[in-house]
């Protein structure tokens, strides 16, 4: 179970992958903001950074980084501000995450609905 | 199983990793919530163009919890465990739907998961009516629009109207039937929520 996987992960492994740090910029990415690499991974990069850049050739959501590293989100946005301050990854974020917004107006949500009609 | 695998037990074989197009830039959230085994993760499956995810956050921090015991701890870490699908809407706009346990610790976590959320779908369990009260409750609390949908494993025992009496839910929250393994059941669920969403967003506009 990934509970279990998650939970009984080596603290070794989450310390080696973040560089000890413990905080992201909670603000900075969303569990949907969409992650586009920007770059092609170089040699020598840590594993986890190669394995962003690779998935993130087309749009993944930050959500779909972690389950497929396997990592907590909080960890994978650690991850992702390290590509993100060095230009190697671009990020488009979410047009309904500020903050606690009202919300969407109607045009929004009727595209929605389209979308889901032709599910 | 692989226990290194995240995703989710008791899959139909996988499908090949769908990626999304470049042109998409906006993705959007809807959360459904509900009591254990109500058929969350059913529900994402049933709709979802991806087989379901599954991923976990963390929080750590002094007073965050109440342990079993009643003590404040020191630092405690709260883990919640959920799992997600997606739903391309249009060339630009994606739709992710997060299934995530009704229970007490999880709203420690909504705001830093689920700001910016469209809407939320309560799933209940008929046999374990009181599983939803807590998450309705706390959803109100958050203020975020919601509606309710009654997941039927077995022929229903009470009309609709009693189980919104049994919810103590207002007559402005819709109220509807489904079955969580089927696609279009589960789609129409969906649906019934941002029709919901785009009523009370078309009122807002024209009541400033
Ligand atoms: N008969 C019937 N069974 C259902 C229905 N929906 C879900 N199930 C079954 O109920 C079980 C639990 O469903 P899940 O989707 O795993 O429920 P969940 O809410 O994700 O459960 P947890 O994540 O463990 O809290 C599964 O075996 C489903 O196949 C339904 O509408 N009718
Ligand atoms: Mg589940």
């Amino acid at each position: 179970m990934i509970r279990e996987a998650i939970d009984g992960e080596n603290p070794d492994r989450l310390y080696t992958v973040t560089g000890g740090r413990s905080r992201a910029d909670e603000n900075a990415f969303d569990l949907v903001t969409l992650i586009v690499s920007e770059s092609d991974p170089t040699p020598g990069m840590q594993s986890e950074h190669t394995a962003i850049l690779r998935m993130c050739r087309s749009p993944v959501a930050v959500v779909e980084v972690a389950a497929e590293l396997k990592l907590p989100v909080s960890v994978v946005k650690i991850l992702l501000c390290d590509l993100l301050d060095t230009g190697r990854i671009a990020a488009r974020h979410p047009s309904a995450s500020v903050g606690r917004t009202p919300l969407p107006p109607p045009e929004i949500l009727k595209q929605v609905l389209v979308g889901l009609k032709n599910l | 199983m692989d226990s290194r695998t995240s995703e989710v037990a008791g899959q139909a074989p996988p499908r090949s990793r769908t990626p999304l197009a470049n042109t998409v830039n906006d993705a959007l959230k809807i959360v459904i919530v509900g009591g254990f085994g109500v058929g969350k993760t059913t529900m994402v499956r049933a709709v979802s163009e991806i087989r379901p995810l599954s991923t976990e956050e963390t929080m750590t921090g002094a007073g965050i919890g109440i342990d079993d015991t009643g003590g404040v701890r020191e630092k405690s870490t709260t883990t919640v465990a959920f799992d997600f699908g997606r739903i391309s809407l249009n060339e630009q706009k994606v739709l992710y739907l997060f299934g995530a346990p009704g229970q007490q610790r999880f709203w420690f976590l909504w705001d830093r998961l689920f700001a910016g959320t469209l809407g939320a779908v309560v799933l209940v369990d008929t046999r374990r009516v009181a599983d939803s009260w807590y998450a309705i409750d706390r959803l109100e609390h958050h203020g975020m629009p919601f509606i309710v949908a009654r997941n039927n494993f077995d022929e229903p025992e009470h009309t609709l109207p009693q189980l919104r009496e049994a919810l103590s839910l207002s007559d402005d929250v819709p109220l509807v039937d489904c079955d969580a393994r089927h696609r279009a059941s589960s789609k129409s669920v969906l649906i019934a929520l941002v029709n919901h969403l785009y009523a009370l967003s078309t009122a807002q506009e024209s009541s400033p």
